[in-house]
């Protein structure tokens, strides 16, 4: 794989094609891995963050079936517009652009696997795949682990489980989540007792793109946050079984909002699609917020015609750093409005 | 103007965000901006949990501070500041200190989930490195409160990294 065929080619968890896709969009495991003969990357001098690099680099090569036709990047050789659309696509973290020097990630065809190297931890591998399959994710991710082990020296301890530079993922190092679109929770006003209630569960609910980041869209990343103490299997059971729950209230909402307000649903619906249609200036964070109405009317089966996969892409392609891709240079903020608007009204007048 | 985030109400506060770099100006109304402002104040990181901890009843005394990790030379002071510890060792070297905070974090102590695997070198498959059995050994004596071992175990872990170091 090149880079041009990943920036061309769709990521398999926008495919929408396994079970729940309505409300859960996709589901991801990561791993926090280092390698024991190495300080964490923040306290590792120069030549032991490259030593990382390239023992990762020849463990991955000699692990074999799953990183056939995988990209290898280092960070220091991509531009910022290439950085910030790694991070739209979610294969690399927000903080993995800083001082680009010694990092680098590895990632799989179908963008399925990508492997951080050198961001917090030596190693942070992440399975993502589209829909409500945490097990399955989460089984990619122990077999992916397992291979790299065999080349890899992890540090671990028998009581402590795998060290990680910050206390917070030790043990299992493992976090598992699953973004879901809830936006029949948020027009009820529910989802903030659901954030809270979960948040008693030992787990957390994020914005779309991770730590620190806002619900636009209404989409919410649902992670586990201990990761000692319990086993992997544990973990992702314990998440699975509050997705359920949340599928179940997100659906009673949908469906109280259809049986009640069929009108007022309607006429947002419409609205939105009118507004996407006809903008000539329109910011990501606005176009996120009337994409998930049009996603809820197609759920709904009110939106005929429009293909589930062509809209989870979209909440991708719309983001700053691809429409400037797209157009091939910087754009401005209000630039990037301009395109955007223009971008969305043609996907959407047909 | 309208507000950026919403596009319905009339755009009152100027916000300036940045993320990942880039200066962004953002037109919001006064709902947008409350909200704005609600999801910073839970943007808490593990550095604020750590400079909070004496509150809940975690101290540690001027001594445990300047403990050191004898591998990549940080401080238990280090850690508190940066909320990060410096290698594997460090587990080691603050242990004392950093089990009653990992106990607040996580309500346990113990690591239930998969190690690596322990496979003999027979099967064709991986056997567990010098290095990690050392270091298994190491963690057991500490366990043990078995220190002459514990240190001996230790110079021979890092002879062992420094043989592996200078490997071509």
């Amino acid at each position: 794989m090149t880079l041009d065929d990943l920036w061309n080619g769709t990521g398999e968890w926008l495919k929408g094609t396994g079970p729940d896709p309505d409300i859960v969009m996709s589901s991801r495991i990561r791993l926090a891995r280092n390698l024991a003969k190495y300080p964490f990357p923040h306290w590792a001098s120069e030549e032991q963050l490259e030593g990382a690099i390239s023992d990762f680099e020849s463990a991955y090569k000699q692990a074999q079936g799953y990183f056939n036709g995988a990209l290898f990047l280092r960070m220091k050789e991509l531009d910022s517009i290439e950085k910030q659309m790694l991070i739209e696509r979610h294969l690399i973290s927000r903080e993995h652009i800083f001082n680009p020097e010694h990092k680098a990630v590895l990632i799989s065809e179908r963008e399925i696997i990508s492997i951080m190297v050198n961001e917090e931890d030596h190693l942070r591998i992440q399975v993502l795949q589209p829909d409500f399959n945490l097990r399955d994710t989460w089984e990619l991710a122990d077999r992916i682990d397992e291979e790299l082990e065999q080349y890899l020296d992890f540090a671990v301890f028998s009581d402590l489980g795998y060290l990680t530079c910050c206390p917070t993922n030790v043990g299992t190092g493992l976090r598992a989540s699953c973004m879901v679109h809830l936006p029949a929770l948020v027009m009820t006003k529910q989802v903030g007792k659901i954030v809270q209630a979960i948040g008693k569960l030992g787990m957390t609910a994020r914005g779309l793109f991770g730590e620190g980041t806002e619900a636009y869209g209404n989409f919410f990343q649902i992670s586990n946050q201990v990761t000692l103490g319990h086993s992997e299997e544990e973990i992702v059971d314990n998440l699975e079984r509050i997705i359920k729950q949340i599928i179940e209230q997100e659906t009673a909402a949908r469906n109280s909002i259809f049986a009640n307000q069929r009108l007022l649903l309607e006429d947002r619906i419409s609205r939105s699609l009118a507004e996407l249609k006809s903008a000539k200036l329109i910011s990501s964070e606005e176009t996120l917020g009337l994409l998930s109405i049009i996603r809820l009317g197609a759920d709904l089966g009110i939106v005929k015609g429009l293909d589930r996969s062509m809209l989870n892409n979209l909440f991708i392609q719309i983001q700053p750093a691809h429409l400037q891709k797209k157009e091939g240079k910087q754009l401005s903020a209000e630039e990037r409005d301009a395109v955007r608007a223009e971008f969305i009204s043609k996907k959407f007048n047909i | 103007m309208f507000c950026q985030v919403c596009g319905k109400n009339e755009a009152t506060v100027e916000f300036t965000e940045i993320i990942n770099e880039e200066v962004k100006q953002l037109h919001l109304c006064d709902q947008c901006a409350k909200d704005k402002g609600i999801e910073m104040e839970q943007n808490f990181s593990i550095a604020d949990f750590l400079a909070g901890m004496s509150d809940l009843g975690i101290k540690s005394s001027k001594g445990d501070i300047q403990i050191k990790c004898k591998k990549c030379g940080m401080t238990f002071e280090d850690f508190q500041k940066v909320g990060r510890l410096g290698c594997g060792d460090c587990y080691i070297e603050f242990r004392k200190n950093l089990l009653p905070l990992l106990k607040r974090i996580h309500g346990s102590t113990r690591h239930i989930g998969k190690s690596p695997k322990e496979v003999d070198e027979t099967d064709g498959k991986k056997k567990i490195s010098e290095a990690q059995e050392l270091r298994q050994r190491l963690q057991r004596a500490i366990d043990a409160e078995e220190f002459e071992e514990a240190a001996a175990l230790r110079d021979r872990i890092r002879a062992l990294e420094k043989k592996t170091k200078e490997k071509p």
